[in-house]
């Protein structure tokens, strides 16, 4: 299908590209990579009047280290990460992670940035993000603000980033000492978006204890959430195959499961709770334990 | 000037003259013809599964900038339905026929109801792509909804809702083939083991790469309609349109079917877009194009498969197959396709004698209508529907039995044969030595060593199985006589026109139709080696009624057998003639004349020859000729077969089966097919490669899914419906056997379609395997998702 008419921008700078979210508000979406929009324009479920693209603005993409952050750039493709050394030798999960999104031809063309902005339920970052507890960094007229993870996936393809802003930047913590993270998906068998992804991040501390466990959940609900009964059931523990199947078993708490062709609740929340279990078991094994 | 090739080509992995073509973007598709002037059409379909159409209001539509013209049904005034061009009917004398088909109509643009998803009412023609699309947007429709059935099995049931006043309780056919008497007599016999299974075989969408597109332009001052259009068999197209649908002159209809991206068998059938295309132009007198988007085409190209089975067989004590009975509802959709009521009778019924000497069989079929997409021929079409039932049957019995289901099949294999093996269900085979490709598969599989693998594996909690399908396949269906007899409304013969020009070069025009099946290289093999003239001296013309002779087209794995086999008489007969000329030249008698190696020779005397290019270039400059014969050097033939061809083969699949998630991996894919001679082998291979990688998709995710309640299509698009890619695939590990035909002078059979047929049933089998220490001895239902193999593994009375 072609898309409804539409007016085409193209802002050189992040200024210039608010002032036009500014005039046209609601008319008007933002375009990065434009694998999520555009096929919803193309079926005509989005008609926006006005499109903001962000490819011509400098400085929004790049990967560097920020202390003990890596600062990603919203416009870095999903394959500039896989990619990247610094990403490879300083939080290979995140490279692992968009590693398994779509095909190569989704992953050259989509975005960081897009990615969590738009919050496609079966998107795969935001399991890494609450993971790794990453911000987000938004820009509006009135400056930048930075919003935790836990505070960003609002609801279904819902943000906390404002009308009037741009997602500007992805801050992502390295891992501490003694910490290993995974993330394992169970693909949709044609879109290859994840049924069920988890993402677990461990930290052990000098007896082999876990000291941390972070586990983010998407796929499954209409949004991606934070596995806090799998946190709680890891945490002080020593996790051998039973404490991690025990912690595990609480991967689809919280997770408002959504059936449908792929799965009903019940296989849903069971895929939850494997690959819990699956994320929790290799990332303990490379934290060392 | 023509020169001598020196190596035989019949038989050689030559690499596809076609490929830099399509692999460089240099294609000419139905889409990237432009001509001046053209207009182009957006459809405006119906959103409901079923509903009456109270009143169009076009007019907000008609005020869109760029919008030229819109048409409803009612505006098509003394244009017929879309024909059904295969009739069941007991007045025909088909034998089989229980119930008469019910010929409903099935017009261009519907005006009293939808009766699918899909279902057009109006086209708008616009000015531009877009415009024609927004134009359609505003078109006002005031729907009626009505209760709709989707579902195969509930179509004919009572209190369903009914679709066409022609067929009542949406019954379209009662058919059956068989002796039910025998059949009856054999599940009788005393210490029979019998088993009944339910088997679906789901609806399958074709996605052929390139979607369905046509240009119609009518020259208003010859009078003549040219039709660009994705076709397998353009002439079909044409006769269709014009005696049947606009009753339009046929010498005044041109149908090209340029390069065309894939069919699969969807491409056969004469739609709805074409002949409203046509019609639009010879009245705005403009060119008129529609290309669909993807999600038109998952909507409106013919499905395939959609079959429920109840399957019995009996087995003796010594594990000889005694008796099959089967009883299938197939699912047609909402109208007739072109040819729906053909795929499950006589492509179905007729193979369910399987390989295996079977001396009962009884079969009924019953076609319902339903609000979906009509359902017609699909890569291998009836034929992988009777493998599945009969593989899987044969597999269950097996196991009811306790034996050994390699060893059963074994036992039951109808004996090496050439010439003819008269089945239970009609057909004669020509030639078989089913044992030969089984054996051959079992050694590359190393049979004992997996089982003895599979044990172990098993006692580490592991779920790993073996899954086979011992396959038979009939194409080029045929003779015309025949095929008549049993309500085609079409002949199934083939032409080939062989023009050889003064300098040697020579252009062939077959009534055949590539759109993937490399027939540019396949055809010129056949006549390089048989005029003795390099390749490139070779030119293969197909796909334009204005060239070619009347010709059937590419469908059924006919095109070698069939199309090559017309193509060979008219060579035959070029060499015939160019010996008379030859005769004459070397004053010897036309007996006396050898051809080979491009050089015409008097017998037994090397030095006394003429090159091929010499002859040519005299039958055109016939300065010094034999008397009585006629200048030029071009044959026609039309070549009718005497019989069907059955390739057949051996494939097995090993997998494994996670038993957290229920997720299939394959492992291993095991293929021994015989396809007869084979011309290109790098060319079947590539048909059997993809073939099989299309059964594994509807082993393993393919699906057209239609909501129950809304009749709404949920996987209308490649991000829902799933087909099967490369990262599912295991290495293939590939041999044939060589058991050529007696139908056809160069012992070919055809290879399009049994990868289609073997995968399936082999995966569905392995995945059972894989289960039956849990104690599953079936599965019902395809598409085997992760979720229906762990829902089977939870409910398992030997699961954890
Ligand atoms: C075939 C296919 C398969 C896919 N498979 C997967 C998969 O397996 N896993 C997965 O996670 N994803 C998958 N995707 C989605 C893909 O990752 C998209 O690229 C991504 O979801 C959106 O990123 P984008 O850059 O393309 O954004 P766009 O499509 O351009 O934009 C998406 C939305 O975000 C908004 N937006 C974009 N950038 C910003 C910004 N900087 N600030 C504020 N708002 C912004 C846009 O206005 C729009 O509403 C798939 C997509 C396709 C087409």
């Amino acid at each position: 299908m072609y898309p409804a008419a539409f007016d085409y921008h193209a802002p050189s700078s992040v200024k210039e590209a608010l002032e036009l979210l500014g005039k046209h508000k609601d008319d008007a979406k933002l375009l990065a990579g434009g694998h999520s929009l555009i096929p919803m324009m193309k079926l005509r479920l989005a008609q926006p009047k006005h499109l903001i693209d962000l490819r011509k603005v400098p400085g929004l993409s790049g990967i560097k280290q920020d202390g003990n952050m890596l600062a990603i750039g919203a416009m870095t493709t999903h394959w500039e990460v896989e990619s990247s050394a610094l990403v490879k030798s300083k939080l290979a999960v995140l490279s692992e992670t968009a590693a398994l999104i779509g095909d190569p031809a989704v992953r050259n063309r989509g975005t960081v940035g897009g990615s969590i902005a738009h919050a496609d339920p079966a998107a795969d970052y935001p399991a890494a993000m609450i993971a790794l507890g990453a911000e987000m960094v938004c820009e509006g007229a009135k400056g930048r603000r930075t919003v935790k993870v836990d505070d960003w996936f609002k609801g279904l393809m819902t943000t906390a980033v404002g009308e009037d802003e741009i997602l500007v930047e992805v801050r992502v913590p390295v891992l501490p000492a003694s910490s290993g993270a995974a993330y394992l998906k169970f693909p949709h068998p044609a879109s290859r978006f994840a049924v069920v992804g988890v993402a677990a991040a461990v930290t052990l501390d000098g007896k082999g204890m876990c000291s941390k466990a972070s586990v983010g959940v998407t796929g499954a609900g209409t949004k991606a959430i934070r596995a806090k009964g799998v946190e709680a059931g890891c945490a002080g523990k020593k996790l051998d195959a039973a404490a991690i199947e025990a912690a595990a078993s609480k991967a689809a708490e919280g997770v408002d499961v959504q059936a449908d062709l792929q799965g009903s609740v019940e296989y849903k929340s069971h895929l939850c709770r494997v690959f819990a279990k699956r994320a929790l078991t290799e990332a303990v094994k490379r934290a060392g334990g | 000037m023509a020169t001598v090739a020196s190596d035989r080509l019949f038989g050689k992995s030559i690499k596809r003259r076609e490929d830099p073509r399509f692999i460089t973007g240099r294609g000419q598709y139905v889409d990237d013809v432009k001509i001046p002037g053209m207009t182009y059409a957006a459809f405006v379909r119906s959103p409901h599964a079923h509903a009456r159409i109270r009143k169009i209001d076009t007019a907000a539509a008609m005020r869109h900038p760029g919008v030229v013209a819109i048409f409803t049904g009612k505006d098509m005034t003394g244009v017929n339905s879309l024909p059904c061009g295969w009739d069941l009917r007991k007045e025909k004398n088909v034998p089989g026929v229980v119930q008469d088909l019910a010929m409903v109509p099935h017009m261009p643009l519907t005006s009293d109801a939808a009766r699918h998803v899909g279902d057009p009412v109006a086209v708008v023609i616009a000015d531009s792509h877009e415009a024609a699309i927004d134009g359609a947007e505003k078109v006002q429709v005031d729907w009626e909804p009505l209760p709709a059935v989707t579902v195969t099995e509930r179509a004919a049931a009572s209190g369903a809702p009914k679709l066409h006043d022609g067929a009542p309780g949406n019954v379209a056919f009662k058919w059956e083939i068989g002796d039910r008497a025998a059949t009856d007599a054999a599940f009788k016999t005393a210490g029979a083991v019998t088993v009944k299974k339910r088997i679906v075989n789901q609806r399958l969408v074709a996605n052929a790469m390139e979607p369905r597109a046509c240009l119609a332009r009518f020259d208003d001052a010859t009078g003549e309609l040219t039709l660009w259009v994705t076709s397998q068999n353009p002439h079909v197209h044409r006769l269709l349109m014009c005696a049947f649908v606009l009753g339009i002159p046929e010498h005044k209809v041109r149908v090209i079917a340029p390069d065309v991206g894939g069919g699969f068998g969807s491409k056969i059938f004469l739609y709805n877009e074409e002949v409203v295309c046509s019609w639009v132009s010879r009245r705005l007198k403009r060119p008129v194009r529609w290309t669909a988007s993807r999600s038109e085409a998952y909507l409106t190209d013919a499905h395939g498969r959609d079959h429920v089975t109840d399957a019995e067989i009996a087995l003796g004590r010594d594990g000889k197959i005694l008796g099959l009975r089967v009883k299938t509802t197939a699912n047609l959709g909402a109208y007739l396709s072109t040819f729906a009521p053909a795929v499950p009778t006589f492509l179905y019924g007729t193979l369910l004698n399987g390989v295996y000497a079977i001396p009962a069989i009884h079969c009924e079929v019953t076609g319902v209508f339903s609000n979906t997409t009509a359902v017609d021929a699909y890569r291998g079409a009836g034929r992988p529907e009777a493998c599945y039932v009969v593989e899987r049957i044969v597999e269950a019995g097996a196991r009811a039995a306790g034996m050994d289901v390699a060893d059963l099949r074994k036992k039951n294999f109808i004996p090496k044969f050439s010439g003819a093996f008269q089945t239970q269900v009609a057909v004669v085979y020509d030639s078989g030595d089913y044992g030969a490709a089984w054996d051959r598969m079992l050694q590359m599989l190393d049979y004992r060593k997996f089982r003895a693998e599979q044990e172990a594996a098993r006692k580490q909690g592991r779920l790993l199985g073996i899954g086979f399908s011992a396959y038979i396949e009939a194409c080029s269906i045929a003779p015309s006589k025949l095929v008549g007899a049993l309500g085609a409304g079409a002949g199934l013969y083939e032409s080939g026109k062989v023009r050889v020009h003064p300098t040697g070069m020579v252009t062939v025009y077959t009534g055949s139709h590539s759109h993937g099946q490399g027939h540019e290289t396949t055809f010129a093999q056949i006549v390089a080696d048989k005029l003795g003239i390099p390749i490139e001296q070779v030119e293969i013309v197909h796909g334009d009624t204005g060239s070619i002779p009347f010709g059937m087209g590419t469908y059924g794995s006919r095109s070698a057998s069939v199309g090559g086999t017309a193509i060979l008489m008219s060579l035959n007969k070029v060499i015939e003639k160019g010996k008379r000329i030859a005769a004459h030249l070397l004053e010897a008698s036309p007996k006396d004349i050898d051809f080979s190696g491009g050089q015409f020779q008097v017998k037994g005397v090397p030095g006394k020859a003429v090159p091929f290019g010499a002859v040519s270039l005299t039958a055109y400059i016939p300065h010094n000729f034999p008397e009585g014969v006629e200048p030029g050097l071009e044959e026609t033939s039309f070549y009718d077969p005497s019989n069907f061809c059955f390739p057949f083969g051996a494939h097995a699949c090993v997998v494994e089966v996670d038993r957290d998630t229920g997720n299939v991996k394959i492992l291993r894919y095991l293929a021994v097919d015989d396809v007869g001679n084979v011309i290109n082998p790098m060319i079947v291979d590539g048909m059997v490669h993809g073939g099989i990688a299309q059964g594994v998709g509807q082993a393993l995710c393919e699906g057209a899914v239609y909501d129950g309640q809304s009749g709404q299509l949920v996987t209308g698009t490649m991000m829902d419906y799933a087909l099967p890619k490369a990262d599912m695939l295991p290495m293939y590990e590939t041999d044939r056997t060589v058991t050529p035909t007696p139908v056809n002078p160069m012992g070919v059979k055809g290879a399009g379609e049994t990868g289609t047929i073997a995968a399936t049933p082999a995966v569905v089998n392995a995945v059972v395997d894989a289960l039956a220490p849990l104690g599953v001895d079936h599965i019902e239902e395809m598409p085997m998702t992760a979720q229906r193999v762990w829902k089977i593994i939870q409910g398992a009375k030997g699961a954890r």
